[in-house]
């Protein structure tokens, strides 16, 4: 969006206007930081004991393979299109890492296995999506089925991890007094900056934006649409792979039915950080505010002790509140042009 | 007979009938149909009388598909229709009256309808996209459910409940007659009425059909609301069949099949043109896979790999891009592609 703005009327009203603009794109991001904190301080008036070292390491911990996914899941959306597979990518890379674990393969050969597997399926969506015009809905509505498909065929109930070196992964802690981080964690963070520097600061990035803002100015510009396209659902489906191992080792095993529904999370999560469903507006780091919101939630739902089926409404009504304000936005700032 | 093969519906029906005589090769008993006290037994007919939910979800998924639109909360929708008819049914003084089931059953649909009116209040009136607006339901809408059921699965007993799913009515299944009569009400209605005309107006050219006149935001409205309704009713069928309200697992993965059906069924996912009859073969060449995957001795859960080769195979052959390569390789020519190819794909995203 930023990349391709039409030409603005000339004079100091058209510089205050695209300034006002420029804004605007970056208003959602900003609104879930405010919801955050105010989750964060509403949460800490009310049980008093809520934000502390412990609960916010716990925070980054729980929902690592999230903040992965999301980074994939924003680059894709950034183009206008949109990666259903992700829930399924985690759970058959996650099931066949701790299939091969368990049949003695090495750990590194594992984990490639994993990130090879999950960036073959996005190579799939991505291909049939910009070489066959398939709806990118669609696309990975098919890959969906099929990493799900091949999640039970590898194994239909959930296999134990033993390697060392996978559950190290979850089981370090690196303390700084009462914050500790796992590698996990680490590995989420690297991610998360890889993704944001690659968006802001790389051809590949600037091109991700270009296509979402305006793909006919993108081509025409001489920018490589095509490859750019294809790379993003590899870069998601890579995501999707890091997050299964991510998961596996946090939860200490492969289960072909994880990670039902984790799609819709990463979306609301994405949509909720400020990341516009219509493509060109967002921010790999307001996606990071949106998974934390999503934590947030779920964590003061179990402090509360109460049924987590309100996570899911709570997580839905946020999102409306957000949907709502973004269309306003966009309304408002067509309005201008 | 040229007319027959590049008639819209050709290669529907003719991969339906190829799934059943590849079924009838393989397994004799499959085409076999008996009789027992006046009721017709046999596999065709169980595939027919399952197919009812997802027939009932497939169709609301059409009217909303051709304008433009997706409902993804079908599956929700069908979750809380359940728990809010169960749920009834089980508090009620009397689980076996005829009466305390219809007033269940009227409250199942009834929330279905209010809840498509929310998903078309969202898209008509804030103008939210399609998939956003509807995802709002799909996240919330099984929590709303195991609220009403308290987090467990409510199991009732009453006869007059079992009857809606596995009863008899002049020989055919009761779930039959139901998605027959879905089937008949919708084409009615959409194809002798200008409706028809008006949706697929709205779909093809929203800005234009607005236009020249037509109330696109009561069309739009009103599919969204048929959706919800149906889905009410899909809900009710899936809980009779199990007896159970099941917040998680009903209609899990419903809004997805029933996607692919209306797709199957030459639907376009742009919008516009629908046809009614081809999501009703596309329900059921999902539903006659499911049983052949079944009997193929594949556990259910790795079926959907069977759907994925579906899907992809399905989309490429509606490929426009793979027609124009095929045309261009057979030709021997290659131009350069025009630029506006791509222009289709990408207002499909937007509104995807």
């Amino acid at each position: 969006m930023t990349v391709i703005e039409a030409p603005a009327p000339a004079g100091r009203a058209g510089t205050v206007n695209r300034l006002l603009d420029r804004h605007a794109s970056a208003l959602p991001s900003a609104a879930a930081v405010v919801i955050l904190l105010l989750l964060l301080a509403g949460a800490q008036a009310y049980f008093g004991n809520f934000v502390t070292p412990r609960v916010l390491s716990a925070l980054l911990l729980d929902n690592a393979y999230l903040v992965i996914l999301a980074v994939g899941m924003t680059m894709v959306i950034l183009t206008g299109g949109i990666d259903l597979s992700v829930g399924s990518v985690l759970a058959f890379t996650g099931i066949l890492g701790a299939r091969m674990l368990a049949g003695g393969t090495s750990p590194l050969l594992v984990v490639a296995v994993m990130v090879l597997g999950g960036a073959a399926i996005g190579l799939m969506i991505g291909v049939l999506v910009q070489y066959f015009d398939v709806q990118p809905f669609i696309a990975s509505l098919a890959g969906l089925f099929l990493a799900r498909g091949l999640a039970f065929v590898v194994s239909l109930q959930s296999v134990k991890v033993t390697s060392p070196g996978i559950l190290w992964l979850q089981s370090t802690r690196f303390q700084a007094g009462d914050w500790y981080v796992t590698p996990t964690g680490l590995l989420a963070l690297a991610v998360l900056l890889i993704g944001a520097f690659t968006l802001a600061y790389t051809r590949f990035g600037r091109t991700v934006y270009a296509i979402g803002g305006d793909e006919q100015s993108a081509r025409l510009m001489g920018l490589d649409v095509a490859r750019t396209r294809v790379l993003v659902y590899v870069v998601s489906g890579v995501c999707s792979g890091l997050g299964g191992l991510v998961l596996t080792a946090y939860s200490g095993a492969g289960y072909p039915r994880n990670g039902i529904g984790t799609e819709l999370d990463v979306i609301a999560a994405v949509v909720i950080g400020g990341t516009l469903l219509s493509g060109g507006v967002g921010y790999v780091l307001g996606s990071l505010v949106g998974v934390l919101v999503y934590g947030t939630i779920k964590t003061i739902i179990s402090f509360k002790g109460a049924e987590q089926s309100w996570t899911q409404i709570t997580i839905g009504m946020l999102l409306l509140v957000f949907i709502v304000v973004q269309q306003v936005i966009v309304v408002r700032s067509a309005r201008r042009r | 007979m040229a007319g027959v093969v590049r008639h819209r519906l050709f290669w529907p029906v003719v991969s339906l009938l190829a799934l059943v005589v590849v079924n009838a090769a393989a397994r004799p008993g499959f085409v076999r149909v008996t009789v027992r006290d006046g009721h017709l037994y046999g596999a065709l007919v169980d595939i027919l009388r399952q197919s009812a939910p997802l027939m009932m979800v497939a169709l609301g998924m059409t009217l909303v598909i051709a304008t433009r639109g997706i409902d993804l909360s079908v599956g929700a929708v069908m979750a809380v229709s359940g728990a809010v008819a169960l749920t009834l049914i089980d508090r009620s003084a009397d689980p076996g009256a005829v009466g305390t089931v219809l007033v269940a059953i009227a409250a199942g649909v009834g929330i279905g309808v209010v809840l498509g009116m929310w998903n078309g209040f969202l898209v008509t009136v804030l103008r939210v996209q399609p998939i956003v607006a509807t995802l709002v339901l799909m996240l919330a809408g099984r929590g709303v459910a195991l609220l009403v059921t308290g987090g467990f699965i409510t199991t009732v007993t009453s006869p007059p409940l079992k009857f809606v799913a596995s009863g008899y009515v002049f020989g055919l299944p009761f779930a039959l007659w139901l998605s027959a009569t879905a089937v008949a009400v919708v084409a009615v209605v959409q194809r002798r009425t200008a409706l028809g005309l008006l949706t697929e107006a709205v779909g093809i050219n929203p800005e234009a059909s607005r236009l020249a006149g037509v109330r696109s935001r009561g069309i739009v409205f009103t599919a969204y609301v048929a959706s919800g309704g149906l889905a009410g009713l899909a809900g009710i069928l899936y809980s009779s069949n199990i007896m159970a309200a099941d917040a998680n697992a009903a209609g899990e993965f419903i809004e997805l099949y029933a996607i692919v059906a209306v797709v199957l069924g030459r639907t376009s996912l742009l919008g516009g043109k629908f046809s009614i009859a081809g999501t009703a073969v596309g329900v059921l060449v999902i539903q006659t896979l499911q049983s052949t995957v079944l009997f193929l001795g594949v556990p259910s859960a790795q079926s959907p790999v069977f759907f994925a080769f579906v899907v992809a195979v399905v989309v490429l052959v509606q490929s426009p891009q793979l027609h124009r390569r095929l045309g261009r390789l057979s030709r021997r020519h290659r131009g350069p592609a025009p630029a506006t190819a791509q222009q289709p794909a990408r207002d499909m995203e937007v509104s995807a």
